[in-house]
């Protein structure tokens, strides 16, 4: 129960800073928190109470009725690569607008574009 | 030899996903040896992955939905038998119906032709643009061929990231601001996408679109991720109130990608059409999501094309309209969703969705030929201001006519391809509510107005003082083609729609074809 009220502030507090705050970087931190989110929503999927880890080597005797399940793990860890992608791409994006308009300031640039 | 053609027949279905991805980490290295060969390899993966469309093409209208698992096709290894006695589908496996086939086909005839008309486009950045275009084309095939719900996460994620690369090839200084506003919206939208394929797998512990449309109920959990859903993919298509990005990546954009980039908003329509007819297509409430579809196309109409009255900027102007004709699908699978479980579905629904789906076939086409002729203008004129271009009619008078075929197509002129799906869907709205087809003919109507403006300003007017440059033979040969498609198929529209549209349709409104891909593998 304390897992999804997490995921539900992480994502709202990604949310709100995507939606309301100006900074470039600040957005880019927003969509990281909803990442975070959504990624601890998928690993919190697979849990079973008093679970192994899914690794069949040196494992002990009641491992067969007792993993946690391995699916979600493999889900998190691609969503977290493509999150990084995503990351790295938008911050590059981040360094060519400072460099083309030496503002990050999101009011700023829309009245730069329109004006 | 026998040997090769029977394993490409069989693997047709992965094989088009493959090649291009191949074809792009190939043309990344020869890029760097010889600039020279890298079209004709980007060309050459474009073209193979174009055949085996036909062939799998072939396979399905023969046979019905065809599925490949991806790593072995024993049918006993496809499912697991659980202790508790449950069967649970363990592979990813890639499916093609007769909606999967007709995007893939569409897909595949745009891309080729942008790819034949980027070649003179695209002589400086030949390193980065080939590459990043080709990894988009196989994500596209990707979106659309997948029946695993991770899996078209994955496809959509790939989809939007190398798209963002290439909005920012070319232009330096306006480009970032559009590609950082078009990867926030992608990224908040797919990891929404994520988020409610979180919730469906962790109630019912399979990813596989098949089995989960059997045994998916209509609880509240469900209604949730079903919402979610359809918000993130209605973002991603371009519905109206998250629409900003639209205008921004359409319009700084290189002009082939943006023929490709309608191409992939409509992805996003298809998975929308494949998550409500098929995935919750035996629970979910027909009069409602209907409801909810034909406001949101209705508003996309309106807000698309009475903005894109007031626009400078040609491309833009292009994307707005684009915008606006989105609504005209969302409008017209609305009505035949709305009334699907009635009688009345079989006297207008149907024709409804045939409809809509046909207009998605054709907006593909004639969206396709606008941006291609706007590119041309920017090629010619370094510009695609319409305050500062003039009289490019009397040095380009075979792109003017293009563009007057495109303009005619988009409003809905007959004999071309637009009125052939506009007539279809006029007839069934009206049908189901007259005042919807009264505003759909009026923005058709304002449709027609902005793109008189439009040709007037760059195409008539007095001779241009500054000599043009010409545009090559490529780039005429693909506007071309496309015109040609636009006139034949406004003028045999019936052949289309029974070999294309109508199958495609008939696996929509019967999700059971689809879910009995088990007992077909």
């Amino acid at each position: 129960m304390l897992v999804y009220a997490t995921v539900m502030l992480l994502i709202a507090f990604g949310l709100y800073t995507v939606i309301f705050k100006k900074n470039l970087i600040k957005i880019v931190i927003g969509i990281n928190l909803i990442e975070c989110g959504v990624n601890l929503f998928l690993i919190s999927l697979g849990y079973i109470e008093g679970g192994y880890s899914p690794i069949y080597t040196l494992a002990p005797s009641d491992l067969w009725r007792n993993m946690v399940l391995p699916t979600p793990q493999a889900l998190t860890l691609t969503s977290i690569v493509i999150g990084l992608a995503t990351t790295a791409l938008m911050l590059s994006l981040v360094v060519m607008i400072y460099k083309n308009y030496k503002t990050i300031n999101s009011g700023e640039l829309g009245r730069i574009m329109s004006g | 030899m026998v040997d090769l053609l029977s394993v490409v027949w069989t693997n047709a279905i992965s094989l088009i996903i493959v090649i291009p991805l191949m074809g792009a980490f190939l043309t990344g290295l020869i890029s760097k040896l010889n600039k020279k060969l890298v079209f004709p390899l980007a060309l050459l993966s474009l073209l193979a992955s174009f055949s085996f469309t036909v062939i799998l093409a072939s396979q399905v209208y023969s046979t019905g939905v065809v599925a490949r698992a991806l790593e072995s096709n024993d049918p006993s290894k496809l499912t697991v038998i659980s202790p508790s006695g449950n069967v649970i589908p363990i592979r990813i496996i890639l499916v093609a119906d007769s909606m999967s086939i007709l995007m893939t086909l569409m897909a595949s005839i745009v891309s080729v032709l942008a790819v034949i008309y980027s070649r003179d486009f695209v002589k400086k950045k030949v390193t980065q643009f080939y590459p990043l275009f080709l990894i988009m084309i196989s994500g596209m095939y990707g979106v659309v061929l997948t029946g695993d719900l991770f899996n078209l996460f994955v496809f959509i994620e790939i989809l939007s990231i190398s798209t963002t690369g290439l909005i920012v090839t070319f232009d330096r200084k306006r480009a970032p601001d559009s590609a950082f506003k078009f990867i926030v919206i992608s990224s908040i939208s797919a990891l929404m996408i994520l988020f409610g394929i979180g919730i469906l797998y962790g109630q019912y512990d399979a990813l596989n679109i098949a089995f989960l449309a059997k045994v998916v109920r209509w609880s509240f959990l469900d209604k949730i991720a079903f919402a979610i859903l359809l918000v993130a993919l209605l973002m991603k298509a371009g519905a109206v109130p998250i629409h900003m990005w639209v205008p921004d990546a359409y319009g700084d954009t290189p002009a082939p990608v943006t023929a490709f980039l309608g191409a992939t908003s409509l992805a996003s329509l298809y998975v929308l059409f494949r998550v409500c007819f098929t995935l919750f297509g035996f629970v979910v409430n027909t009069l409602t999501v209907g409801w909810i579809l034909i406001i949101i196309g209705l508003l996309s109409m309106f807000v698309g094309v009475t903005v894109a009255l007031v626009q400078n900027d040609l491309k833009r102007f292009i994307a707005f309209q684009s915008i606006s004709q989105v609504g005209f699908m969302l409008i017209a699978v609305g009505v035949g969703l709305a009334v699907s479980n009635t009688p009345q579905f079989f006297s207008y629904g149907f024709r409804a969705l045939v409809g809509g789906v046909f207009h998605l076939l054709n907006h593909l086409i004639y969206d396709g030929l606008l941006f291609l002729t706007a590119g041309a203008i920017f090629y010619t004129s370094g510009t695609t201001d319409l305050r500062k271009v003039r009289g490019l009619g009397h040095k380009m008078p075979f792109v003017a006519l293009f563009f007057l075929v495109g303009a005619f197509a988009i409003s809905g002129i007959p004999p071309l391809n637009g009125f052939a799906s506009k007539i279809l869907i006029y007839e069934s709205v009206y049908a189901f509510n007259p005042i919807i087809s009264a505003i759909a003919i009026l923005v058709s109507i304002l449709t027609l107005a902005g793109f008189l403006r439009a040709f007037y300003s760059a195409f008539l007017g007095p001779n241009p003082t500054k000599k043009p440059k010409k545009i090559s033979k490529l780039m005429f040969l693909s506007m071309l083609i496309l015109t040609i498609l636009v006139i034949l198929v406004g003028l045999f529209p019936h052949f289309v729609v029974d070999v294309l549209v109508k199958p495609a349709v008939m696996v929509l409104i019967n999700p059971q074809f689809y879910v009995e891909v088990f007992s077909n593998v």
